[in-house]
């Protein structure tokens, strides 16, 4: 099995931990199936694939997940990002573009705190010109990736204590 | 008269989408290929034809969701309800909570744990087993995912073996995937 996860988790393929894990292989490969449905579309509609990295980048930021941070940035290397789609990996950057800004703040709410999420939120999206299956494309980018990343967490803590 | 809830309930509410649902007459062959939309099944929830505007991770998102909450060995059905409802005490998602916390009720037979979860949270004083793998969902859950070698050491204590725990990471994940769609998307209202 050659995937994000695995790699991440840093499990040894030869181990008894892999083996469990191979027993699981329909998962782990729809997984890597939407992970790349996620980052790099065929129709990416309003969000470039080098967008998408970027805010991947934040998220594993935002989860302190060094080695998420890396792969998203190597995709987002990949991606020919332009000089925005460069900055928005980085936590500190401030947007002066509306839409940018309002795609940033959603993401990172979704990703820190998505209890504090309400249909306001939606709306400001709406007010900076997002249209509703952009929305659907964020959300479904953070929220996967806030699953892969967890995945992966408890993959190295099963890692650690075998 | 609708009302939006804020509590955590035992009642599966009905889930009102924020995000214009895709209209089924209008749909892209990609879109009803996701949906797995055929003459004989055209009745598709609101929530999934939200998701139909995505529909390249929509048509993996079905399968996997079931393979993790549904497929053969390892974790129980039961414990793995645990394990969305651990994620979705953590997220607040009402609606998640809900649907998971029900049919754990139903598949374990256990008619108490989930009101003592829903009144006291993670700490509720439960049966040592289902108690650690609730507590190890919801450190799963934050951001950033805080469980530890302390955790997975518990769970291992209660019998767990690691087919079981792979399970559990697996669908308390896949709750924070899907708690982040169901809570931002649209919101559970009561009528």
């Amino acid at each position: 099995m050659n995937d994000v996860i695995l790699r991440l988790s840093g499990i040894d393929p030869q181990s008894e931990l892999a083996k469990v894990i191979a027993k699981r292989a329909d998962i782990f490969e729809l997984t890597q199936k939407t992970h790349d449905a996620a980052l790099r579309p065929a129709d990416p509609g309003g969000l470039s694939h080098a967008m998408r990295a970027a805010i991947a980048c934040r998220i594993a930021s935002l989860n302190d997940d060094a080695a998420f941070r890396d792969h998203f940035g190597a995709i987002l290397d990949q991606a020919a990002p332009d000089e925005t789609e460069r900055q928005v990996s980085d936590l500190d950057y401030r947007a002066s573009d509306p839409r940018i800004s309002a795609l940033i703040r959603h993401a990172d709410l979704v990703a820190a705190n998505p209890r504090a999420a309400s249909g306001r939120d939606i709306e400001l999206l709406r007010q900076a010109g997002i249209v509703e299956a952009d929305i659907v494309r964020l959300s479904e980018l953070v929220a996967f990736v806030s699953y892969q990343i967890r995945v992966v967490a408890g993959l190295r803590l099963m890692r650690q204590s075998a | 008269m609708t009302r939006v809830l804020q509590d955590f309930t035992t009642k599966v509410p009905i889930w009102k989408p924020h995000v214009r649902p895709v209209d089924l007459d209008h749909a892209t062959p990609a879109q009803l290929d996701a949906l797995q939309v055929t003459p004989s099944n055209r009745k598709i929830s609101d929530y999934v034809l939200v998701l139909a505007h995505d529909a390249e991770t929509l048509k993996h998102r079905s399968p996997l969701f079931n393979g993790i909450m549904y497929n053969r060995g390892g974790m129980s059905r039961a414990e793995r309800e645990i394990g969305a409802v651990g994620a979705s005490l953590v997220n607040r998602c009402i609606y998640c909570a809900a649907v998971h916390a029900e049919r754990y009720s139903q598949l374990s037979k256990d008619e108490t744990s989930i009101g003592k979860i829903f009144a006291v949270g993670v700490d509720a004083e439960l049966e040592p087993r289902l108690s650690a793998i609730l507590q190890f969902a919801v450190k799963l859950s934050q951001c950033r995912p805080a469980a530890d070698a302390e955790d997975l050491a518990r769970l291992k204590d209660c019998g767990l073996g690691d087919e079981e725990i792979l399970d559990l990471v697996l669908s308390a994940s896949l709750f924070g995937w899907a708690n982040r769609l169901m809570h931002t998307l649209g919101e559970p209202v009561a009528e």
